[in-house]
């Protein structure tokens, strides 16, 4: 498995699409034959990825947004290590 | 975090208004092909509906309709897509309304002009299908000559920028070429590779015989892709199992009506692409119902979902849940009765049926039988009732 740095840029992977979608009340990732559901805070995650902030970012985003959430940190790098083994995301 | 795989079912309740709301819709928008494969799943009687299809509007809104009961996933497919004109209409509305959209294609008929049209108004991904490696084996297969412009179409797809998704189907004739078929692939800078081994549907059916691998075929195909795989490759590759050499049946469609709808080239609305072959049943047509009550509350959407119209041995069977009894046109097609267990399944009392077919294949007598390709003359052969004896050996016509 990548280890996940925190000065490390990712983005969504070329052929991927993230949208919100009102049927299934939650954000998902659409590629060729497939759709992933993303809960809560996975779509949170992947919102804030626009190819410029760093993991490190992203961690310090969501824990000014969640204050009240624990391990937050732990929680944020699982999803990065899941969505590349996916390959949903790539490194910038 | 779930895959569409584990979108909920309505816990084994039959009820008449279900939770499952269609995330696929398949346009089958005509039965046209300048291709004859004998593998095609298609209805053997399609020339029926070639002369009614729905028309762009007709197609718009089935679109829209069906992106308010939540579908996101839409192929547009066929015949060949590609025949009708207004697809470019129909990739741009579906970028509209937020789908994430496919083009099913054998590849004829896609010109610069059109894939250019196609990437300007939205469309996601192109789905090609190869057939072999060889152009003997391509020409065969598919009855015409496109060897050589299923590799130039490749090559346009990649240039487009779309990712390139390969999908061939497995069958006797190129089941022992899977190595040379992956590399082929990895060579075209494939993204996506579907190996699809043959199911046994339409066209595919009357020529079971003719086209089924034996186990020993398909173990060593299974082999080189496991191999293949563990080279680190980056191209990801779908393997869709043989049924008839399982012990359990596939979970057909991920459940009758839970996730998939398909709307045929004359707008009929089926939760599977053989639902048609199935007797007396009635399926909703988007020209004179409401897609909404089609999906949840027509008799046919409502027939097979959950499990309360399941006889022995699947009632009290406890694996009922995981494939829910298999294929409903797979038990009509092969024992007459759609409420049967799939007979793949080593507990269905007609299990047997599936040896015997194994079985067959392997006779040469039997497996050198013409093939009878899919093509209009032959359509209107079977629908005429020429080929009665043909058809009747597997209930294969309503």
């Amino acid at each position: 498995m990548m280890v996940i740095e925190h000065t490390d840029v990712y983005a969504l992977a070329p052929h991927h699409r993230f949208q919100w979608e009102d049927a299934q009340n939650s954000y998902v990732i659409l590629f060729p034959e497939g759709m992933v559901k993303l809960h809560g805070g996975a779509g949170e995650v992947i919102k804030r990825l626009d190819g410029k902030v760093t993991v490190g970012d992203v961690i310090a985003d969501l824990k000014a947004t969640f204050p009240d959430a624990e391990d937050i940190e732990s929680d944020i790098i699982g999803m990065f290590e899941l969505a590349l083994s996916k390959a949903w995301l790539h490194k910038v | 975090m779930t895959q569409t795989s584990g979108v909920q079912v309505n816990n084994g309740v039959a009820s008449s208004i279900t939770q499952s709301q269609p995330l696929w819709l398949l346009a089958e928008v005509t039965y046209r092909c300048p291709l004859h494969c004998a593998f095609c799943y298609n209805p053997t009687d399609y020339d029926k509906h070639t002369q009614n299809e729905l028309t762009t509007e007709q197609w718009i809104q089935t679109l829209r309709d069906a992106r308010k009961l939540g579908a996101i996933q839409l192929g547009i497919s066929g015949g060949e897509p590609l025949l009708r004109d207004d697809i470019e209409d129909i990739v741009v509305e579906a970028k509209k309304l937020g789908y994430y959209s496919n083009l099913i294609t054998s590849g004829v008929g896609l010109t610069e002009k059109r894939i250019q049209a196609f990437k300007d108004g939205g469309l996601d991904h192109i789905q090609l299908s190869m057939h072999d490696i060889t152009e003997e084996i391509n020409n065969f297969i598919t009855n015409t000559k496109t060897f050589q412009l299923k590799q130039k179409v490749a090559a346009m797809i990649k240039g487009h920028g779309y990712p390139m998704v390969l999908n061939v189907v497995i069958h006797r004739y190129n089941i022992d070429h899977m190595k040379e078929i992956l590399e082929m692939a990895e060579a075209l800078g494939a993204d996506y590779i579907e190996l699809a081994n043959n199911q046994y549907y339409g066209w595919s059916l009357v020529n079971r015989s003719q086209l089924m691998p034996t186990r020993e075929q398909l173990e060593r195909a299974e082999a080189v892709t496991n191999e293949f795989r563990a080279t680190g490759t980056k191209m990801k590759i779908f393997y869709v199992v043989p049924d008839y050499f399982n012990d359990r049946p596939k979970k057909c469609m991920n459940g009758w009506g839970e996730v998939f709808m398909i709307v045929t080239a004359n707008g009929d609305v089926l939760p599977c692409h053989s639902a048609r072959s199935l007797p007396n049943m009635q399926f909703p047509n988007v020209k004179d119902s409401d897609l909404g009550w089609s999906w949840k509350e027509s008799p046919a959407f409502n027939k097979y979902r959950g499990d309360s119209w399941m006889k022995e041995p699947c009632r009290s069977c406890e694996e009922k849940e995981k494939d829910l009894g298999g294929c409903r046109c797979q038990s009509f097609l092969l024992t007459g009765d759609a409420e049967a267990a799939d007979p793949v399944c080593s507990k269905s009392p007609h299990h047997h049926l599936i040896e015997k077919a194994i079985e067959d294949a392997k006779n040469p007598v039997i497996a050198s039988q013409p093939i009878l390709f899919r093509n209009d003359k032959n359509s209107k052969r079977i629908i005429s009732g020429e080929l009665k004896e043909l058809t009747d050996k597997f209930h294969a016509l309503p």
